[in-house]
């Protein structure tokens, strides 16, 4: 069963090759079949392989297969090898799975794009991709995988090219994460040179072995590959390309920016954990940049008007809170969280995109309302899905992972209440963006109104995940709620457990009663302020500091301005200092000398026989005297 | 040989002849009298070769003047050639008018 691994990342890429060379001559039907088949196909193949995991793991508990050699030069071999082991289970069955549903939910999505079978070939690329980067062996693969899935999400933001701002947008998400992944490749020349292979599990061997805790090396590697991630992620100070991503078709968004690709950072850090753990500045770094983060992308989604974009700064948001779980060393919280984060985030998009394709490519909820009746089966799905999202308590998947990270951000050992507060208070905002965000677009009166509803294969996808983000939360009860932790148990195998303080029971149900207690105090707020008492916000926003601060968040606390002034321009105008090249300058004044002197010789051509004879005469004159009196 | 003529009077004389040649060269703009000017210096460089020649007693100086003579006689007929597409050309023998080679 294990040697059928290899087909995983393969069939995506082939039905990639298939739509490439012969996309054109293929029906819509066709192209329908190849680009979501291949991955169905590879979702069929990793259920399996999970399957046989859970009932007769392989040895050891991780499984290597060696397809060939990549290169081998002067004691340089990496390998072209998959890794499987629980952690990459996990993530093998999140990308196929959810990728195969937002394929088929995009044969309805994207039916009416001219470019249909160009659309499925980047989309089947990228989960090749991302399955190259989920299950390599070593970090070069790894970084193939990773530069693979940045240039699809370069492609699929940039989708639309015809509209120059999807391609700024695809232009800034490429070079704002070409800043984390330069860090990144720093990161792997240093580990390489340092350890002498990157081969993932002997280079953390060799690392344990050979650095000491806290020693420079381990924190400055730590600290690139932390940068890496946090290009890939859309962390602090690397996120301002995340919202502007969204300028891709929705199912894009679903996929890459919000369930599978900018999860590679949180990823990227678990699979190197032993790396960070030598490194426990990074490792608190980590923990910041997830709590800072996570607060100020959940002010900025507070204010957004586009529904993408809303989902975009929960998205960095929710990706804070895993950061803020591995940072605290609760690597199987995190990995949980991103597990059931994808299921509903995956799911919220994908219901937004239902809501925007009926009406007519309209993103601003404010245009929205009183869709509930319309449209019930994408109400209720993304009720479910923004429930999850809020961490609605004991129904919904987003609570049993937010539960974790935050017991475990309070009780472990480099965590403390610090995090544990930031956590919950991002409860609270969360509750009150998501609840903004149904009552604006569901509620209320209808403001546009919809065209056809949608169709089968957006609506199945839509149910499944629902189903999902519901039920995926049960794998992990905690020991307040029947104490059953399937999924850090199976992922003990690949990821130590988070270093705990002993704590009662009765402490970790006060920690979920205080959080729950803010969660609907969110949704309660959000309730009271957007559907029953409109004019508080309205007098609220009618003084100058609110309506400022309100500017300040919605431009997503001004980072781009910020970097617009600090790097941008500076560039631009270096690039317009030199834009007639300073060394050509030399050359160019050369040609222009000769040019000067050739039109000056000229002018004696004068073509008259006569002007030549006494230029012959003059010359021989000025001869003669030089001969005689010299 | 007595009462010959001195080599620096006979000198004088061709550059003189020169000089007259050039100067008709330069200030003539009618091709025919260029031509003539054109000979009348070749012959003032033929005179100096036969003073030159008297003066040391050689026959050289008799040779060139002969091949110098020759050469003139060539560049006559090609130079009345020329002249004579000069003029079914320009319908001129201005000399001036031909400056199509102008820079």
């Amino acid at each position: 069963m294990f040697s059928l691994l290899w087909l995983v990342p393969a069939m995506p890429f082939a039905g990639f090759v298939i739509l490439a060379l012969m996309g054109s001559r293929l029906s819509r039907n066709a192209i329908a079949a190849v680009g979501a088949g291949t991955v169905g196909i590879s979702a069929v193949i990793s259920l399996g392989l999970g399957m046989r995991f859970l009932l007769l793991p392989p040895p050891g508990h991780a499984y290597t297969v060696n397809l060939w050699t990549w290169i081998d030069v002067a004691g340089f071999t990496p390998h072209v090898a998959l890794y499987l082991d629980a952690l990459s289970m996990v993530m093998t069955l999140v990308v196929t799975v959810v990728g195969f549903l937002i394929h088929v939910y995009s044969i309805e999505y994207m039916r009416d794009d001219p470019g249909y079978s160009r659309f499925f070939a980047y989309m089947n690329l990228f989960v090749g991709s991302m399955l190259v980067l989920v299950l390599a062996d070593n970090l070069l693969l790894l970084y193939l995988g990773w530069e693979g899935v940045g240039l699809c999400s370069y492609l699929l933001i940039g989708f639309w090219y015809s509209d120059p701002a999807n391609g700024r947008a695809a232009v800034k998400a490429f070079v704002v994460t070409r800043v984390g992944d330069t860090a990144m490749a720093l990161g792997l020349f240093l580990l390489f040179t340092k350890l002498g292979t990157l081969d993932i599990q002997d280079m953390m061997e060799r690392a344990s072995q050979q650095w000491a805790v806290g020693s420079g090396l381990a924190i400055l590697a730590a600290a690139l590959l932390l940068g890496g991630a946090v290009g890939k992620s859309g962390q602090l100070p690397l996120q301002v390309w995340l919202p502007d991503a969204m300028a891709g078709p929705t199912p894009v968004s679903a996929l890459i920016h919000a369930a599978t690709m900018v999860t590679a950072g949180v990823y990227l850090i678990a699979r190197t954990h032993t790396i960070f753990e030598l490194a426990p500045p990074v490792l608190m770094l980590v923990a910041v940049v997830g709590g800072a983060t996570l607060l100020l992308a959940g002010f900025a989604a507070l204010t957004q008007r586009d529904i993408k974009r809303v989902l975009a700064y929960s998205t960095i948001s929710q990706i804070g809170y895993m950061f803020l779980a591995l940072g605290v060393g609760a690597y199987s919280a995190a990995i949980f969280h991103l597990f059931t984060h994808a299921f509903f985030k995956a799911l919220l998009f994908m219901a937004a995109g239902a809501v925007i394709l009926a009406l007519h490519h309209e993103q601003d909820m404010f245009k929205m309302g009183g869709l509930r009746k319309q449209m019930p089966v994408v109400f209720w799905t993304f009720l479910i899905g923004a429930m999850s999202l809020a961490a609605l308590p004991l129904v919904t998947a987003g609570f049993y992972s937010k539960d974790m990270i935050l017991y475990e951000a309070w009780s472990s050992k480099i965590g403390g209440p610090v995090f544990w507060a930031a956590g919950c208070f991002r409860a609270v905002i969360t509750g009150l963006y998501t609840f903004r965000m149904i009552i604006l677009t569901f509620f209320g009166e209808q403001k546009t109104a919809p065209g056809h509803g949608p169709g089968p294969f957006i609506q199945v996808p839509l149910i499944v995940l629902a189903l999902f983000s519901t039920i995926a939360g049960f794998l992990e009860l905690p020991r307040t709620l029947g104490d059953m932790p399937l999924f850090s148990h199976f992922l003990r195998t690949a990821l130590p457990h988070a270093p705990l303080h002993e704590g009662s029971v009765n402490v970790e149900a006060l920690l979920q009663i205080i959080a729950e207690v803010g969660v609907l105090g969110g949704v309660i707020a959000a309730i009271i302020l957007f559907a029953r008492k409109r004019r508080h916000i309205l007098n609220l926003m009618a003084k100058p500091w609110a309506a400022a601060l309100h500017d300040f968040w919605f431009a997503g606390w001004r980072f781009d301005a910020l970097y617009n002034a600090l790097f941008v321009q500076p560039y631009i105008h270096l690039a317009q200092v030199n834009k007639d090249d300073f060394i050509d300058g030399i050359y160019n004044g050369l040609a222009r000398a000769a040019a000067a002197f050739n039109r000056a010789l000229s002018v004696t051509q004068t073509g008259r026989l006569r002007w030549y004879m006494m230029g012959i005469a003059v010359g021989a004159v000025i001869a003669l005297t030089l001969v005689v009196f010299l | 040989m007595i009462g010959a003529v001195p080599m620096t009077h006979g000198l004088m004389v061709a550059g003189m002849l020169f000089v007259l040649g050039l100067v008709g060269l330069l200030v003539r703009r009618n091709i025919i009298y260029m031509l003539m000017s054109i000979e009348i210096m070749l012959n003032a460089a033929g005179l100096a070769f036969i003073v030159a020649a008297s003066r040391w007693g050689q026959p050289d100086g008799q040779i060139m003047f002969i091949v110098i003579l020759s050469t003139a006689a060539a560049e006559v007929a090609v130079g009345l050639a020329l002249v004579l597409r000069f003029y079914s050309r320009f319908k001129t023998l201005d000399a001036d008018v031909a400056n199509d080679m102008r820079g």
